[in-house]
């Protein structure tokens, strides 16, 4: 097995793999703590519709390094998904839904009509699954995806006690003079770019999952914001990190591969919790 | 000269003025309590004191140097709340966000300021403990604490002893008459309209004929007497 291991090794794309997986998985673990308390986690799930969408399009349209694409325009659904939130007709989570499922149809139906590509359900099943894009990544995209990651990290741990204080008590953060809607905002485009990133990793479909059970798995362990936070990233780094060794190794996909992890992790630490009380 | 000043305000969501031409002035150390049936409009006139909604018309003036980001705030929990994964030293020093300003980290003196805030509330003990496990009493005296970081001037209590039992509410009481006696002015949102007349200075009493006056011209008042007949029946 560890032999299989190096022999891939030797591959610059398998280490490529490895390091932005690494680098996503850290990035889309920090928001997720304050997605799902904040009760967001649908957001994730909607926007990364939306970003199969723009793949889509990129694809019909034949743009070069489609994530120069997909990312204005998933950020832009954040803000104004987000900015439905107040004062539209259509509110909060029929909104989310609404934009999600249509992006979805429309994406599909246009790689129908327009692809030149011969395989187009694997084509699908790329974009929605991730089977194998991190292994295929250009190594300018290594470098976009890492320098993204830093900068989403680096805006983490600059925000945290203000990320943390609009979580907890959006009233009255606002009542003090912080500036909620700036910060919700920054949430949003942040989690966009994470959803654009963590496509290539794992797919459109899956990103939430990667969001998410880091974050509920730590919620079960720990009982400070800064515990939970820190342990939600160092599971997500290692669950991604063990599902791409085994994926690599076994042949297994990539995306659903880190997702078993990411379930598992989640049952052993519910467990956990059990059986401490 | 006036902490707060209320001229011919009107409240409500949208353009539905809930209430209008409420009249009121806070000065510094007094003790307002907004007694009212529910629905009548006191947290709405709550939030728009505190910034969090625009007043429909009138206007609210702030003196004696407060502004309006300088008033501490002990909202209602929400459910999200009680189940929040934090300790407690988490969330007092969130009282302190204002005092960032375009700093990232708390200070030493942040820190301090929160552990003085929690051993004011009784609550030294507790910094490190998980905050959704503490009793309903405990985690209002936690968010009194981080009220406090925010200000020593003016607290906003929005139904401070809902849900909590008689002797909870008992302790919870003197607390915040310990601070009024401090020299913190008090404004409450209540319900129990008897704890209100025996403890406040004032009385602002919405929903139908408006009042505003000191708590002994509030017994006089026939919206006073009535009112409290009604719960004493």
């Amino acid at each position: 097995m560890i032999e299989t291991f190096l022999q891939y090794w030797q591959f610059p794309f398998v280490r490529y793999a490895l390091a932005v997986g690494t680098l996503i998985a850290l990035c889309s673990s920090l928001l997720g703590v304050t997605l799902v308390l904040k009760r967001f986690s649908f957001i994730g799930d909607g926007l990364s519709h939306v970003a199969f969408g723009a793949t889509a399009i990129a694809g019909v349209l034949r743009i070069g390094g489609d994530m120069l694409f997909v990312m204005p325009v998933t950020v832009l659904c954040a803000i104004l998904l987000l900015r439905t939130g107040r004062g539209a007709k259509v509110k909060g989570d029929a909104a989310v839904a609404m934009v999600s499922v249509g992006a979805l149809a429309i994406g599909y139906l246009l790689l129908n009509l327009f692809s030149s590509s011969t395989n187009l359900s694997g084509d699908v099943c790329a974009t929605l699954f991730g089977s194998t894009s991190i292994l295929t990544l250009q190594q300018s995209e290594v470098w976009l995806c890492a320098g993204l990651s830093v900068a989403v990290v680096a805006l983490f741990i600059l925000f945290y006690n203000r990320l943390f204080a609009v979580t907890f008590d959006e009233d009255f953060a606002r009542a003090v003079g912080t500036g909620v809607e700036r910060y919700n905002l920054l949430i949003a485009v942040v989690v966009a770019v994470i959803i654009v990133l963590a496509m290539n990793l794992v797919g459109s479909l899956l990103i939430s999952a990667l969001i998410i059970f880091p974050a509920l798995s730590a919620m079960r362990l720990f009982r400070s914001f800064k515990g939970v936070t820190i342990c939600s990233a160092a599971l997500s780094v290692a669950c991604a990190l063990a599902g791409m060794l085994i994926a690599i190794v076994g042949g297994t996909p990539v995306g659903s591969t880190i997702v078993a992890v990411d379930i598992a992790a989640f049952i052993v630490c519910a467990a956990i919790e059990h059986f401490r009380k | 000269m006036p902490l707060i000043t209320c001229r011919d305000l009107a409240i409500g969501y949208e353009s539905h003025a809930i209430l209008e031409h409420i009249h009121f002035a806070v000065d510094p150390g007094d003790y307002l309590c907004v007694v009212g049936e529910n629905g009548s409009g006191k947290s709405t006139l709550m939030r728009t004191m505190l910034g969090l909604q625009r007043p429909l018309a009138g206007a609210i003036e702030f003196g004696d140097d407060l502004r309006q980001n300088e008033i501490g705030y002990l909202p209602q929990q929400t459910a999200i709340q009680r189940d929040f994964p934090a300790t407690v030293r988490e969330i007092v020093l969130s009282g302190c966000q204002a005092r960032l300003g375009r700093r990232a980290f708390y200070s030493r003196s942040d820190r301090a300021l929160a552990d003085a805030n929690l051993a004011r509330m009784g609550m030294a003990g507790f910094a490190g403990r998980c905050y959704r496990e503490l009793s309903g009493g405990q985690q209002q005296r936690v968010l009194l604490a981080r009220a406090l970081c925010a200000t020593g001037k003016l607290i906003l209590l929005d139904e401070p002893v809902s849900g909590l039992d008689p002797k909870v509410t008992a302790e919870m009481y003197a607390l915040i008459d310990g601070l009024n006696v401090d020299g913190v002015t008090i404004i409450m949102i209540s319900h129990d309209i008897d704890a209100a007349v025996r403890r406040a200075s004032h009385i602002l009493h919405i929903g139908g004929e408006v009042f505003f006056g000191t708590v002994d011209a509030y017994r006089q008042s026939p919206q006073g007497r009535r009112f409290m007949e009604e719960v004493s029946t």
